[in-house]
């Protein structure tokens, strides 16, 4: 069993590198350099080590994914580094570190509050020692501060006003008389008597689902009846809300399949 | 001090933020804590690369299991922090963008980091398929009613639903199944997000108030409640 294991591992770096030699000399029809065509290399073996999951948990998914981790973690700490504090804290902190990394200094009479979130991230920081940590808690106190104070505000407006007030829509839509909407009725996309369902749907549809989430009171007779279109309407938005998550992972696993079929092979196109 | 100190910091600054949109002149305030933030952030995603540090040192040291794989782990992210932040290979001086094309930072992003990111959520369809195939037996109306604007919705977005429902005449045109995938993205769906979205609104302004007014201390760990 060992042995089948160091074997598998020899069959992938000689495919590996027959790989890169055949993209290098050019073997697909493409001219690459041989920095491109070990990257090209590498991106493949490292989207079919992701895949080799599907058959069951293995070493190559392992390392794939082990290196997922590290380099994702110094992706984002990097930009966060250039983007936050070389973009945003150096230029209001220090004139030679604003020159240093060539951004323009920003003098203000209040940039000595920039020393706050200096003093808080280094007590971030504390939570890697074993004394420390409680001081780590100031910090985070701050955080859940500004993410309270933000969100009430936030949210009170675009969750709660703004999409009451988008329900309240009119319910009769490009009305020219009785005579013309019964003589143009139509099932037309886009056409008034859609419209109007439009409409009404979304006003019943918002309403009974305000009356499902309402559990202070039981859910019997009219109120239970709503409730109950409420649960329907829920249902086709989960489905709605799964057949688009479905169709978003087959488009991603489409651009894979398209790269290795593509780019790496040179099969297609 | 362990308590209040944070406790005073929360409700002072979740305070100002909400007063500061009722006073003109404190508005800057909201932008600049916004900032703050944002610092404190970035110290936070250092802390997370500490911390992965230590774990995966403390791993190897120890030889616990899969070791050899905490090397990778640590080799991932020395290369791709170094390539950051000294960016290496940046055609450009240090004012250049750290992802500027031909730099090692965006090499790696480009031939690493998307292809395991955009595989790993791609690997999700195969499994979310086989969830579902569990999970969505018409059992009774409500499950049926999820299923067919999944599969409507499905259906929608390829050339197949738009063939199967081409000879349906312009004046039922809602009825061809793209159409009626738009509408129900647009109008059921959109009545089920708002309904939720309402709900977490209010979730939201509840759990704010509550931390602003000092009611709320899971977040200060075991010793603050």
């Amino acid at each position: 069993m060992k042995n089948l294991k160091w074997f598998v591992l020899a069959a992938v770096c000689i495919l590996f590198a027959v790989s890169w030699f055949a993209k290098a000399s050019g073997g697909d029809g493409v001219d690459n350099s041989v920095l491109d065509a070990f990257l090209v290399t590498l991106a493949a073996f490292l989207t079919l080590a992701i895949m080799s999951f599907l058959y069951q948990d293995n070493p190559y998914y392992k390392f794939a994914e082990h290196l997922f981790v590290g380099v994702s973690a110094a992706y984002w700490m990097c930009l966060g580094f250039w983007s936050t504090v070389v973009g945003n804290l150096f230029p209001r902190i220090s004139e030679g570190l604003s020159n240093f990394f060539l951004v323009p200094y920003q003098p203000g009479p209040l940039n000595f509050f920039f020393a706050i979130p200096i003093i808080l991230g280094i007590l971030l920081l504390m939570r890697l020692s074993p004394k420390g940590g409680w001081l780590s808690r100031w910090p985070l106190a701050f955080i859940v501060g500004t993410t309270a104070g933000l969100n009430f505000v936030r949210y009170l407006r675009s969750d709660f006003v703004k999409q009451i007030s988008s329900t309240f829509v009119p319910l009769v839509v490009d009305w020219q008389g009785f005579g013309h909407f019964f003589s143009n009725i139509s099932l037309t996309a886009g056409g008034p008597l859609v419209m109007m369902l439009t409409n009404l749907v979304i006003f019943i549809g918002v309403f009974c689902g305000i009356v499902y989430f309402f559990f202070s009171k039981e859910h019997t007779g009219v109120f239970g009846k709503a409730s109950r279109v409420g649960i329907w309407i829920l249902m086709i938005t989960f489905g709605a809300s799964f057949g688009y998550t479905v169709m978003g992972r087959i488009s991603l696993l489409v651009g894979r399949l398209t790269f290795l079929f593509t780019d790496w092979l040179g099969i297609i196109g | 001090m362990r308590r209040e100190v944070p406790l005073i910091i929360t409700i002072l600054v979740g305070t100002v933020l909400i007063i500061s949109v009722f006073i003109p002149p404190l508005e800057s305030l909201g932008e600049s804590f916004t900032l703050f933030f944002d610092i404190i952030a970035v110290f936070a995603f250092f802390l997370g690369g500490g911390n992965l540090v230590r774990v995966h040192v403390l791993k190897l040291a120890k030889k616990k299991r899969d070791w050899p794989f905490s090397i990778v782990t640590l080799v991932g992210f020395g290369v791709m922090l170094a390539a950051g932040l000294f960016k290496i290979g940046n055609p450009g001086d240090i004012a250049a963008s750290v992802t500027a094309e031909g730099s090692l930072f965006n090499m790696i992003y480009r031939n690493v980091f998307v292809p395991l990111g955009s595989t790993m959520y791609a690997l999700l369809a195969f499994f979310v398929a086989s969830a579902s195939y569990r999970a969505f037996r018409a059992k009774n109306r409500e499950a049926t009613i999820l299923l067919v604007a999944a599969f409507i919705i499905l259906l929608g977005s390829t050339p197949f639903g738009a063939w199967l429902t081409i000879w349906m005449p312009e004046s039922m045109s809602i009825l061809e199944i793209p159409n009626l995938a738009v509408w129900i993205m647009s109008s059921p769906n959109m009545a089920g997000q708002r309904a939720i979205m309402i709900g977490i609104g209010l979730g939201v302004v509840s759990m704010s108030l509550r931390l602003i007014l000092g009611i709320e201390r899971s977040y200060l760990g075991e010793d603050g409640a």
